[in-house]
C-alpha cells in the first residue's frame, strides 16, 4: 500500500532522515517510534508531500507520489496533528467539511457524513455550530480526527495525535480509537514517542534513532527478538508492562488450568494480560474465554493469570 | 461675510452647498486613495509575508515615504503630476501604504504554522490557503491597518486644498488666512467628525464576529469605491477658462465675492495654494489666478495683471505697524523705520521679489544690495541697548522687508535685533504683536482694514479704494483699539490682482476684468 524506498532528507546541515525504507500493508497500523528529533515527523510528512525527500521514492498504491498532483494526493490522505490545527475561524461543522468542500460534495452528503462521524466520535450534535476554542482539548482532537476521516481516505497519517492531551483523556481517547470501526480498514502510519502507546496501538512498530530505522517488526518481535542493544535499552524501563501488553490470553491457553465456572465474565481471547489485570483490579473475580469457537471455555482468576504468565515467560525466553 | 455677529451655525448653513461639496470631496479623496492603497499594499504585504527576506527593505521604504512632510510630498508631486486630484491622491496613497503593508504582513506572519500546515495537508491550493485561511485570519490585523490609514488620510486630505484638489481644507486654510474662526471651524469640525465616525465604524467592523468577516471581505472594496466615487461626481464646469484662487481670496469681499457681485464674473474656479498657483498658470493648468501685484513670479512666469476697472481690490500699502509701548521703550526706532518710507515702488518690489522667489537669492542679500543702492546701508554697530523683535509673515516680500529693517536698526542705532520671521498668516503675526512677542512687523492697509478691523461693509466700501483715507482710518482705529501705530507707508501697493499669461491675454484680447467677463459670457 505505502512503500518508502531509501528516502533521505536533510535540513541545512542536519540529516533528519537517512535512507529509510519500509512498507505498510493495506489495513495495517505502523507506528513510528523514537525519541524527539529522531526524524519521525519528517518521515511522515514525506508521505503526503508536505516535505519533499532529497532522495528516494515514496510509492502509494503502486504510484510514485512525486508524479502526482500534490493537492489531489493530499485530499485522499487523512492527516491528524498533535495540536489539532483546526481553523479557529471555522465552526466545528465547517472544519469537518473542509475536504468535502474541496472535493465539491453536495451539502446534504457533507452534512450527513459530518453528523455520522460526530456521532461515532461521541461529539454531541450541538457542537456543530460551535468554534474550536469553545471545546476541550480532547473534543478538539476528536474534531481533528473527524476532519481527517470525513472523506473516508484509504490512508491516515497521524503525528502524535494524543500528544497534547492529559493522561486521563489520552487513555480514554486511545481506547475509543482502538475500537473505532472506521479505522479498522485504514492503512495508518502514526508517530509517537510514547512506548506504551505504540505497544497498545501498533500492528508493527518502526523504531527510529537519529534519522535511521533501528528495528521494524511486531511488538512481540521488538520485545523478544531485539535487533540490538539500543532496542533493549529503549524498552528497559517499561519492559514488564510491555510484556503484559503484548501477551494475550490466547498466548496463555496452554498454561491455564482447565476449569469452568458459571460466574465468570466472558472476554475475548485477544485481551492482553495488561487489560485482564485491569479487569481484576476493577473488582471482577473471574473471567472466561475460549481459544476458538470449537474449544471449551476456561475461566480464570488473578492467581491463575499470574501463574500462567510466569510459565509462559520462562518458556518463551528459552525458545 | 465678515459681519461680526454671525455665528458658526449661520455660517455653516449659509455655506451649506460648499460645505457639502467639500465634505464629499474629502470623503472621495480619502477613499479613492485608501482603495488604491489597499490595492497596492495588500498584495505587497502578502508578497513580503511569502518572501520574508524582502520584508525589511520594503517596510523601510514605506516607512521613509511616510516621514516626508505632507506639504513637501505634495510639492514633489506637482512637477510630475501637475495640480488637482491626481497628485493629491498619490500623496495620500503613499501615506496610507505603510500601515496597510505592515499590518497585512504582521497579520499573515502571525498565523499559527499548524493551521497553515493543516490547510495544506488537507489539499488546499495556495490560493485557497490565502483566501480561506490566511486573509480571514489576518483580517482583524489588516483592518486595524486600514483604520489607521483612514484616520491619517482624513487628516492629510485637508492639505489637498493646497494643490487644488478640494476638500475641507479649503475652509480651514481659507479661515486661517482670513482670520475667520467660523470658517476654520466649518472645515475643522466636519473633518474631525469624519475621522471620529470613520474610526468608530471601522472599530465596530473589527469587533464583529469572525464569521461575518468572510462576507465583509467582498463588501469592503465596493464601499470604498462608492465613497471614492463622490469625488468623481460631475462638477459644474461652467466656462471655457479655469481660474485658480487661494482659499483666502475665495472668501473675501475684495476677492471672489466681489468678482461675482460687482463684475458678475462666472468662471469655473478651483481652490489652490498660493505656493503653486503661478507655476500652474504658467503650465496652462490654470488661465486666471488671484495673485499679488508685486509678486516676483509675475515676472518669472510671464504673467500680466488684468486691470481692475471697477476697483474692487482695495489698495494694500505696506507700512510697519509697531506697539506703542515699543516706541516708548526704543525712542530711536520710529525714525529708523521711517527711513524706508517712500523708497520702494511697485516695480522695485516686484523686482526684489523676483530675485528671492525666482532667482533664489537670500532675502538678506537682496535687502543689502537694495540698501547699498540707495545709500541707506551702514554696517552694524553691534550695540547692546536692548533687543527689538521683528516679525514677518511667511512669504518672500515680508522676509526682505524684515531684513532691511534689521540692517537699518543695527546700522543706525545701538539696539540689538531678533527676527521672528515666518509667522504664518496675518492672524498669527498680529496675535504675536498683540501678545508682546514681537515689537513690529510690516502690514498692509487693506489687510488691516478688511481682515483685522472688519468694519461694517458700508464703511469699508466708502474708503476702500482711496489710499489716504484707508491709511488714516486704520491708523486711527489701530491706535484706539489696539495701541498700535502705523508708521509711514513704504511706497508700494501689494494688492490682489487677477492675472493671466501674457500671451493668452493678447490672443484673447482680454486685458481687464470687464473684458474677461465679456469674453466668458460669449464663450
Ligand atoms: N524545517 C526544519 N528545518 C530545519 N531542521 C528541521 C526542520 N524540521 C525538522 N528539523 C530537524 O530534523 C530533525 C528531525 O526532526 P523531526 O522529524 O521533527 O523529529 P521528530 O518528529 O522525531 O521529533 C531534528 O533534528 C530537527 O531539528
Ligand atoms: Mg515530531
Amino acid at each position: 500500500m505505502i512503500k518508502l524506498e531509501k528516502v533521505s532528507k536533510s535540513f541545512h546541515d542536519t540529516l533528519a532522515v537517512k535512507t529509510v525504507s519500509f512498507e505498510v500493508k493495506e489495513g495495517e497500523n505502523l507506528i513510528l517510534l523514537g525519541t524527539s528529533g529522531c526524524g519521525k515527523t519528517t518521515t511522515l510528512k514525506m508521505i503526503n508531500r508536505l516535505i519533499t525527500p532529497d532522495a528516494g521514492e515514496v510509492i502509494i498504491n503502486g504510484k510514485n507520489i512525486a508524479q502526482e498532483n500534490p493537492e489531489l494526493l493530499r485530499r485522499g490522505i487523512g492527516y491528524v496533528m498533535q495540536n489539532n490545527g483546526l481553523f479557529p475561524h471555522y465552526t466545528v461543522g465547517e472544519n469537518i467539511a473542509i475536504v468535502p468542500q474541496l472535493l465539491k460534495w453536495d451539502q446534504k452528503k457533507t452534512f450527513d457524513r459530518t453528523k455520522e462521524l460526530m456521532a461515532k466520535l461521541h461529539l454531541p450534535d450541538e457542537y456543530i455550530n460551535m468554534f474550536p476554542h469553545e471545546l476541550s482539548g480532547g473534543q478538539q482532537q476528536r474534531v481533528g480526527l473527524a476532519r481527517a476521516l470525513v472523506a473516508d481516505p484509504a490512508v491516515l497519517l497521524m503525528d502524535e495525535p494524543f500528544g497534547a492531551l492529559d493522561n486521563v483523556t489520552r487513555a480514554s481517547i486511545r481506547k475509543e480509537f482502538k475500537g473505532l470501526e472506521e479505522l479498522k480498514r485504514k492503512t495508518i502510519v502514526m508517530v509517537t514517542h510514547d512506548i506504551q502507546e505504540a505497544f497498545e496501538l501498533a500492528d508493527r512498530i518502526c523504531l527510529m534513532d537519529k534519522g535511521e530505522i533501528i528495528q521494524i517488526g511486531t511488538t512481540k518481535e521488538l520485545l523478544y527478538q531485539p535487533s540490538s542493544d539500543f532496542v533493549i535499552k529503549f524498552m528497559e524501563s517499561e519492559r514488564l508492562s510491555l510484556e503484559f501488553r503484548v501477551t494475550t490470553l490466547y498466548d496463555l491457553w496452554h498454561d491455564l488450568p482447565e476449569k469452568n465456572s458459571s460466574n465468570a465474565i466472558l472476554v475475548s481471547s485477544d485481551l492482553s494480560v495488561w487489560d485482564a489485570l485491569n479487569c481484576f483490579r476493577s473488582g471482577v473475580q473471574e473471567i472466561a474465554f475460549s481459544k476458538d469457537e470449537t474449544a471449551e471455555g476456561r475461566s480464570i482468576d488473578i492467581n491463575d493469570l499470574t501463574l500462567a504468565f510466569n510459565r509462559y515467560q520462562i518458556r518463551y525466553q528459552h525458545e | 461675510m465678515n459681519e461680526p455677529q454671525q455665528n458658526l451655525w449661520q455660517f455653516m448653513s449659509g455655506e451649506s452647498d460648499k460645505l457639502l461639496n467639500q465634505t464629499f470631496q474629502h470623503l472621495g479623496l480619502t477613499f479613492i486613495s485608501l482603495f488604491l492603497a489597499v490595492a497596492v499594499g495588500l498584495p505587497l504585504g502578502i508578497f513580503i509575508a511569502r518572501k520574508r527576506k524582502l520584508s525589511g527593505s520594503v517596510l523601510a521604504v514605506a516607512g521613509v515615504l511616510q516621514t516626508i512632510p505632507s506639504i513637501a510630498l505634495l510639492g514633489f508631486m506637482i512637477p510630475i503630476l501637475g495640480i488637482g486630484a491626481k497628485p493629491a491622491i498619490v500623496a495620500l496613497l503613499i501615506y496610507a501604504l505603510l500601515p496597510i503593508i505592515r499590518n497585512t504582513y504582521t497579520g499573515i506572519v502571525g498565523i499559527s504554522a499548524e493551521v497553515k500546515e493543516a490547510a495544506i495537508a488537507m489539499g488546499m491550493s495556495k490560493m485557497q490557503v490565502l483566501f480561506k485561511v490566511e486573509l480571514p485570519l489576518a483580517m482583524p490585523v489588516i483592518l486595524a491597518g486600514v483604520r489607521t490609514a483612514t484616520v491619517i488620510n482624513v487628516g492629510v486630505a485637508t492639505l489637498a486644498s493646497y494643490i487644488a484638489a478640494g476638500g475641507l481644507g479649503e475652509f480651514i486654510f481659507g479661515g486661517i488666512s482670513l482670520n475667520n474662526t467660523n470658517m476654520i471651524l466649518a472645515g475643522a469640525i466636519p473633518a474631525a467628525l469624519l475621522a471620529i465616525i470613520l474610526d468608530a465604524i471601522l472599530a465596530a467592523i473589527q469587533k464583529m464576529n469572525v464569521k461575518k468577516f468572510r462576507k465583509m471581505l467582498y463588501i469592503f472594496p465596493i464601499i470604498f469605491l462608492v465613497l471614492g466615487g463622490f469625488y468623481l461626481l460631475p462638477k459644474a464646469y461652467g466656462s471655457s477658462l479655469t481660474a485658480g484662487f487661494t482659499p483666502e481670496f475665495m472668501g473675501r469681499q475684495d476677492g471672489d465675492l466681489g468678482l461675482k457681485s460687482v463684475y458678475g464674473l462666472k468662471i469655473h474656479t478651483i481652490v489652490i495654494s498660493d505656493a503653486v498657483m503661478y507655476q500652474a498658470a504658467y503650465e496652462k493648468e490654470l488661465d486666471i489666478i488671484s495673485g499679488y501685484s508685486t509678486d516676483g513670479r509675475l515676472k518669472a512666469f510671464k504673467l500680466t495683471i488684468l486691470k481692475d476697472d471697477k476697483g474692487i481690490f482695495p489698495p494694500y500699502y505696506a507700512a510697519p505697524i509697531v506697539r506703542q509701548a515699543s516706541l516708548k521703550q526704543f525712542p530711536e526706532l520710529e525714525g529708523v523705520l521711517n527711513l524706508l518710507s517712500g523708497k520702494i515702488t511697485d516695480s522695485i518690489m516686484t523686482e526684489l521679489n523676483y530675485r528671492t522667489d525666482y532667482l533664489h537669492q537670500t532675502p538678506e542679500r537682496v535687502a543689502k544690495d537694495f540698501l547699498i543702492g540707495c545709500g541707506l546701508y551702514k554696517s552694524a554697530r553691534g550695540g547692546k541697548k536692548g533687543v527689538i523683535r521683528i516679525g514677518s509673515k511667511i512669504f518672500g516680500e515680508q522676509y526682505i522687508l524684515a531684513e532691511m529693517y534689521r540692517m537699518l536698526i543695527q546700522g543706525n542705532t545701538d539696539y540689538e535685533v531678533a527676527t521672528k520671521t515666518g509667522l504664518g498668516g496675518t492672524k498669527i503675526c498680529f496675535d504675536a504683536l498683540m501678545n508682546d512677542q514681537i515689537d513690529f512687523y510690516p502690514e498692509y492697509t487693506g489687510t488691516g482694514l478688511l481682515v483685522l478691523l472688519k468694519p461694517d461693509p458700508r464703511v469699508s466700501k466708502k474708503m476702500a479704494h482711496d489710499r489716504d483715507s484707508t491709511y488714516q482710518y486704520v491708523s486711527r482705529q489701530f491706535s484706539q483699539k489696539f495701541n498700535i501705530k502705523w508708521l509711514k507707508p513704504i511706497g508700494f501697493n501689494n494688492s490682489y490682482a487677477l492675472m493671466m499669461r501674457q500671451k493668452q491675454s493678447k490672443d484673447l484680447d482680454v486685458y481687464s476684468i470687464t473684458t474677461l467677463q465679456k469674453y466668458l459670457d460669449k464663450n
